[in-house]
């Protein structure tokens, strides 16, 4: 018998501040950089309704208060705008984290009644033809440029995401253009982070340095000429994992602020640790509350004890918490190693592989396995 | 900025005081900034009619010990008008 584990509450007292309410893995697209497990296919049972807001209610009693509704394509659920109501009622600052695909005028009017605060879209490129490509959609491009209008003109602040890989960043200058005529208030260029069906993609995906360093010059143009035009349109660029020298804080650490309640109930510390070999608690099982003070899976990388050399040791720990666990596991099988970002890792090598790998590879950078249901069902076999 | 500014806090960004963290935050998309309490007092008050004269009249009711409030409210605004949490409403 071992001494009892140390709960949170002897670790911290921080309560979660985010839910990430995803609501399916269903959608319309097929990105192959998508960050939901590859065996998605496998997790079929979606909370109801009732449970949803069952769960949204413990999360606010708690202290949560950002509330994202993700996915998968949230506005597949038939019950988004029932949520949004609920979710607002209780006091959530709600997020709609879209694709716009299924989204319409009527609609955007029935979410702002709801009171939904806020929609951020994603674009895939800067044109429709590697849009289409990249989504595996012919038509969803222009349909999200329409959305995305009509999300700004019902007063929306408008957020557009836009994930950087190999095959869009070097047309930065468009994409930028391109939500600047679409009156964004901010814009996020979020270079592409290898989970999921991203890390399956990897070599297909990663930028050459010289690609990434040539997009950083292009958003330090854009702040520039924004600047000059006293054009308030933010732009947070987000510098891969595999270009840095020490790992990102994530999620501000394990288990900190941050919760994600995926589509069958699983409660999950970010929304790529169902990809860890760990067992997470279900809402269906148990109250939230148990589940992030007191469950194993949300202690177990909690504090400092768990860390590895060189982390353990080291000054920096306290600011990136040793880096990301899912980062470790995918690249060194441990989900408690040094995130190998980390330039002191052991292992960092396996990054530095990765970057002169991408140095090799031309633009193609090999084939990409979009992200579907067929595909996922490879991975729930296994 | 003078007296007769009325600022109002961005569009989409809403104030709201958080039981569990006892104090006001401004939550904004996919953030929060985590106010302290002058801070709190003086957004409290952007209703959209006050302007800054008015803000500075009704703290120094609340808090008539406070020194040097009104530098402290002008220069409080700038930082927030310069962050971009709050907007001069056009004049009417």
């Amino acid at each position: 018998m071992s001494a009892p584990q140390p709960t949170h509450r002897d670790l911290s007292a921080g309560a979660p501040l985010w839910l990430l309410a995803e609501l399916t893995y269903r959608c319309p697209l097929q990105c192959p950089y998508c960050s939901n497990p590859l065996d998605f296919a496998a997790h079929r049972n979606e909370l109801t309704t009732a449970e949803w807001v069952e769960t949204m209610r413990q999360a606010r009693a708690m202290g949560a208060v950002q509330l994202g509704f993700s996915g998968g394509e949230p506005l597949v659920r038939d019950d988004l705008e029932t949520l949004v109501a609920e979710a607002r009622q209780l006091g959530f600052y709600t997020n709609l984290i879209t694709s716009a695909l299924g989204l319409d005028e009527a609609r955007i009017t029935a979410l702002r009644d709801a009171g939904l605060d806020h929609i951020q879209i994603s674009l895939q490129a800067g044109d429709a033809e590697v849009a289409a490509a990249v989504a595996g959609s012919p038509k969803a491009h222009a349909r999200k440029l329409a959305m995305a209008r009509a999300v700004k003109a019902a007063g929306y602040p408008m957020v557009l995401n836009v994930v950087l890989h190999r095959h869009n960043i070097d047309d930065l200058d468009a994409i930028i253009a391109l939500c600047d005529d679409l009156g964004a208030d901010a814009v996020e260029l979020a270079n592409c982070q290898m989970y999921g069906w991203a890390q399956l993609n990897r070599a297909g995906l990663l930028p050459s340095r010289a690609q990434l360093e040539a997009a950083e010059a292009t958003t330090a143009r854009w702040r520039e000429r924004l600047a000059a035009r006293g054009r308030d349109m933010r732009l947070l660029f987000v510098v891969p994992d595999y270009y840095a020298e020490r790992p990102k804080a994530c999620m501000g650490g394990w288990g900190a602020i941050f919760m994600t309640v995926a589509p069958d109930g699983a409660v999950l510390p970010c929304h790529s640790a169902r990809e860890l070999p760990m067992t997470f608690p279900n809402v269906r099982d148990q109250s939230l509350a148990a589940i992030w003070y007191d469950s194993d899976a949300f202690n177990r990388f909690r504090g400092e004890a768990w860390m590895p050399r060189p982390c353990r040791d080291c000054d920096e720990r306290h600011q990136d918490y040793g880096g990301c666990r899912c980062q470790a596991y995918l690249l060194t099988g441990d989900p408690a190693a040094t995130d190998p970002v980390c330039a002191l890792s052991p292992q960092h090598a396996l990054i530095e592989d990765a970057r002169e790998e991408a140095e090799r590879a031309g633009r193609g950078g090999g084939e990409l396995v979009m992200r579907n249901r067929r595909e996922s069902q490879v991975f729930c076999r296994e | 900025m003078n007296d007769a500014s009325v600022y109002t806090l961005r569009p989409g960004w809403r104030l709201q005081w958080e039981q569990a963290q006892e104090r006001h935050v401004l939550l904004y998309p996919e953030g929060m900034v985590q106010l302290n309490a002058s801070a709190g007092a003086v957004l409290e008050l952007l209703d959209g009619e006050r302007d800054v004269g008015a803000v500075i009249a009704a703290l120094r009711e609340r808090f008539p010990e406070g020194e040097g409030l009104e530098d402290d409210v002008r220069e409080f605004l700038a930082e927030a008008l310069a962050q971009g949490w709050i907007r001069e409403r056009e004049a009417p």
